[in-house]
């Protein structure tokens, strides 16, 4: 065991399957000499080699359209998007390609890529720095996304991401990149694609929320039991594939459900949790499942960003209407 | 090669003139009377096959089609030059270079009729499915290039894609990783003067498009496209040259789409009848026939009675893919994913239990 923060285990993860299998290599702007923007894959380049961990030219779609190639011909690809708002010029090649190329060949090419994406916001930056976009690659065909909240869940969820025959979109909770430690297995461990994990249990409200807001769900939480109030609370931990069953059996037992999410509020990840509650706990139900997620609006620039991020009092405000309704 | 064809000086490699006749000796590939003969017959099996899935088309058995018509001297070079280990990276318009690395008459039927089945390429070696979004294909060129490099593997990518894709922003990517990294890819360009009704003036405003290889560090030639002895020559010596330094190129092909973009469009509102004549005179199949003829290695008689051949069997193989084509239910979810999630499965049983009741219903 060591202590890890989740940059030090994505870290571990990557230099874990380097170390094991030849064909992976690891790509992106800055990723290779420098470690990346966050230092994430740093000292790989210089253990694992400079075919292996590369800085490419500095272009999304090329990074995302080479990757496809590369799986065709037989690599593993993991590849990083410096930020979530500069992820787009690569989403043609994600919708186009990289999620269509296994159904379009009926299986002859499989994309095992992983796209590695910072993402959120609370780190007072510059605009494109700070989006919650997730929503829009859950709604792709053919792609798995998945969302740490732990360092221990980000070496597992990575090592099984690398692994899939699938393409995955690992997304990385940057604000909290450096703010947990946790004693993590030095050794190579997975934590499974698809299933939640249930953080707290309670009996009055299940909360499901995902990366960095794990940790605010959990401070409005301690409010909670001030209160009175006991609260479940599950970690998505993989937004597609949904882990249906875990959540659909929390709020049967709790009869109340809320989303806590840092993305635009409609249409959204929790826009599916609050469907998924009322097609499999209808009768179950005892107040309307609610969403605490960000305003519809473009993400402030720091001096507004204090509007715009999920609070624990407004998390716990929201707690106490549902169990009060 | 790269130095005499300087696409700066806007020179264009040809090696028989509309006539048939060879202009510059030195350049014409090495072939005996046999390949050379081959190639001519190759060509005239992507003619029949292409003029036949159009005609398929206009009678309701296929869907939209991608002519080939006027451009098949350039898939037919490239198929003659890639061999079995090499990579083809399509577009849609390489109907010689498909069928060369193995992909079946009935595979382009499949996919003519709206079938992923089509894209199967059960025989054949390291060939992409066709790719619709303009351009995004030549990145997957780039990274096969990098995987080829990476494995240390005697093997070339060579990718295709038209005029209008070089105003994509994916093909000055593709031109630029492949150049950064050193890669064995061939960029193919088919300018085949339009893209849909825009003519190719009005997508650059450089000299050519073989002259843009200069910006990435790679060489360029400009070809023409309709001349098979040019395009063989421009493909060996890029293949040799891609292989043994390990560098891109890439290859500008300059020919005349006959047809139509695909069987949706109507060329007769954005072009001429006197252009389509002119280009009727540099026709790929008139070219090299006249060539042959000279050669007393071709005749009107040979043509007829093989374009005959070709016809029935085309014509057989339809029919037989037409009746056994099937699209079960579970093709349309089993290869969204390698391993498929438990809710794509939900939603499948989810569907039957529907077909099941609307077929008690009847």
């Amino acid at each position: 065991m060591k202590a890890m923060n989740i940059v030090n285990a994505v870290n571990d993860a990557l230099d874990i399957k380097l170390a094991e299998d030849q064909t992976i290599v690891v790509y992106g702007e800055d990723t290779g000499f420098e470690g990346g923007v966050f230092r994430v894959t740093e000292g790989l380049q210089k253990k694992h080699g400079v075919e292996r961990v590369f800085d490419s030219p500095l272009a999304e779609s090329g990074i995302a359209g080479t990757a496809v190639g590369m799986a065709a011909a037989g690599l593993r690809p993991v590849i990083e998007m410096q930020f979530c708002g500069f992820i787009y010029p690569a989403f043609n090649q994600i919708i186009s390609h990289i999620t269509r190329m296994h159904n379009r060949s009926r299986g002859k090419y499989k994309m095992p890529i992983v796209i590695r994406l910072p993402y959120g916001g609370g780190i007072n930056a510059l605009e494109h720095h700070s989006e919650s976009m997730e929503a829009m690659f859950a709604h792709i065909p053919g792609l798995k996304i998945v969302v740490p909240s732990t360092p221990h869940d980000a070496k597992g969820l990575l090592i099984s991401a690398i692994e899939s025959d699938d393409p995955v979109l690992f997304l990385e909770p940057k604000r909290i990149y450096r703010a947990i430690k946790q004693e993590v297995s030095e050794e190579k461990f997975s934590v499974p694609i698809g299933k939640a994990k249930v953080l707290s249990q309670g009996t009055d409200v299940t909360v499901v929320a995902y990366g960095a807001m794990i940790r605010e769900v959990q401070k409005a939480m301690v409010m909670a039991k001030e209160a009175g109030y006991s609260v479940e609370l599950i970690d998505l931990r993989t937004i597609y594939p949904l882990d249906k069953e875990t959540i659909a059996g929390s709020v049967k037992k709790t009869g109340r459900i809320i989303f806590v999410g840092e993305e635009p509020r409609s249409f959204g990840v929790g826009s599916e949790i609050m469907a998924l509650a009322n097609e499999e706990a209808f009768l179950h139900l005892e107040a309307p499942p609610r969403r605490v997620a960000a305003f519809d609006v473009i993400v402030p620039y720091p001096r507004g960003e204090h509007h715009y991020m999920i609070t624990p009092e407004k998390i716990f405000y929201e707690i106490e209407r549902t169990i009060k309704f | 090669m790269f130095d005499q064809f300087d696409p700066a000086e806007d020179k264009m490699l040809q090696v028989i003139d509309n006539n048939g006749k060879v202009i510059s000796k030195e350049l014409m590939p090495h072939l005996s009377d046999d390949e050379m003969v081959k190639l001519y017959k190759d060509m005239l099996f992507v003619r029949t096959l292409d003029a036949m899935i159009v005609s398929y088309q206009r009678q309701g058995r296929v869907f939209t089609y991608p002519p080939n018509y006027g451009q098949e001297a350039i898939g037919v070079a490239a198929g003659a030059t890639l061999r079995h280990e090499d990579w083809l990276v399509p577009a849609f318009r390489e109907l010689g270079a498909w069928l060369a690395k193995g992909v079946s008459v009935r595979e382009v039927f499949l996919y003519a009729m709206g079938h992923e089945d089509g894209f199967k390429f059960e025989d054949a070696n390291h060939v992409l499915p066709f790719s619709v979004p303009i351009a995004s294909q030549l990145l997957h060129a780039s990274g096969i290039g990098y995987a080829i490099k990476y494995q240390k593997k005697d093997e070339v990518a060579m990718a295709f894609v038209g005029d209008g894709g070089t105003s994509e922003g994916d093909f000055h990517e593709a031109l630029n990783f492949a150049g950064v990294w050193k890669v064995p890819v061939i960029f193919v360009v088919q300018n085949n003067q339009y893209a849909i009704s825009v003519p190719v003036k009005m997508q650059t405003a450089s000299m050519n498009i073989a002259i843009k290889s200069k910006a990435y560090g790679i060489k360029g030639l400009k070809v023409d496209g309709n001349d098979i002895f040019a395009m063989l020559a421009a493909f060996r010596y890029a293949h040799d040259y891609a292989r043994k330094e390990q560098q891109a190129v890439l290859i500008e092909a300059v020919t005349y789409r006959k047809g139509a973009h695909t069987t949706s469009d109507d060329p007769s509102k954005y072009r001429t009848t006197e252009e389509e004549m002119e280009w009727d005179k540099k026709d790929p199949l008139r070219r090299m026939k006249l060539f042959l003829e000279k050669k007393k290695l071709w005749s009107d008689a040979e043509e007829e009675r093989l374009t005959d051949e070709y016809k029935k069997e085309i014509d057989r193989q339809f029919n037989e893919t037409e009746q056994s084509v099937q699209y079960p239910l579970e093709d349309a979810f089993r290869f969204t994913y390698a391993e498929m999630p438990q809710d794509l499965r939900d939603q499948q049983i989810e569907h039957e239990k529907f077909l099941q009741w609307k077929n008690a219903r009847k």
